[in-house]
């Protein structure tokens, strides 16, 4: 009898065994960041990715009715200024239904980092956010790092240690 | 027959749900002023504190609605 509770119970954990192998892997695994190549809002030459393997890339999606991105964008703006040279660079993603929404809002900024717009709306399904705004840190390697979901002032700082770790990493 | 006479019932019912969420970046009507249930936060903020004083309560008095959904 107790033989019998014992082998069954053998036979769950074998079953179970697995799937927490394949979670832990999965855990463990660094996702390539989807590529992606988008036109500017202003109507200049597409930006990919792709194109910016070997540096550090902060991708965020925002869009001008969206408050938090407010504060984002020019606070991004100044860590872009800052550490472009070093190897760093933000594309911002806007995810307005009306470009003029966007175009208008920015005419208030003055951003020094690509600003590209995707109409069929694929990227933010692709890189599944589940809010506004969303950005993601991808390394040097072309690999997510993380996900920065909302932004608050002074959000920046922390990201800015970050970005200088990832900056000090070789490709 | 009474069966029968449910039938269109359920239908339409079943015409009312739906399998496709707002998405995050589809909320740009939501986010607009005239959408939320008030449009004052620092009036909202007094007329939830007294009435928290008034009832000796606080808590719960949010629910979700328009907005843009923002973190």
């Amino acid at each position: 009898m107790m033989l019998k509770r014992l082998r069954r119970i053998r036979l769950h954990l074998l079953l179970i065994l697995p799937m927490l192998l394949g979670s832990i892997s999965f855990g463990l695994q660094a996702a390539p960041a989807p590529d992606f190549t988008l036109p500017r809002l202003d109507g200049s030459e597409s930006v990919s990715l792709a194109s910016l393997r070997g540096k550090v890339v902060y991708v965020d999606f925002w869009a001008s009715w969206c408050a938090p991105c407010t504060v984002a964008l020019p606070e991004m703006d100044k860590v872009r200024r800052d550490l472009h040279a070093r190897g760093f660079e933000v594309i911002a993603i806007n995810l307005d239904e009306s470009e003029a929404d966007a175009i208008r809002f920015l005419q208030r900024m003055n951003l020094s980092y690509p600003i590209v717009t995707d109409p069929a709306k694929s990227t933010p399904t692709a890189y599944k956010i589940a809010g506004m705004p969303t950005a993601f840190l991808i390394d040097r390697r072309g690999e997510l790092h993380s996900t920065h979901a909302g932004f608050r002032p002074g959000d920046s700082a922390k990201l800015r240690l970050t970005i200088e770790q990832l900056l000090q990493e070789t490709p | 027959m009474k069966k029968l006479l449910l039938l269109p019932f359920v239908l339409v019912l079943a015409a009312c749900t739906t399998t496709e969420s707002v998405q995050p970046w589809e909320r740009g009507q939501l986010a607009r002023t005239d959408m939320a249930w008030n449009t004052d936060p620092l009036h909202n903020a007094m007329r939830e504190h007294v009435y928290t004083s008034k009832e000796g309560a606080s808590g719960g008095l949010s629910t979700g609605g328009g907005g843009c959904g923002c973190y």
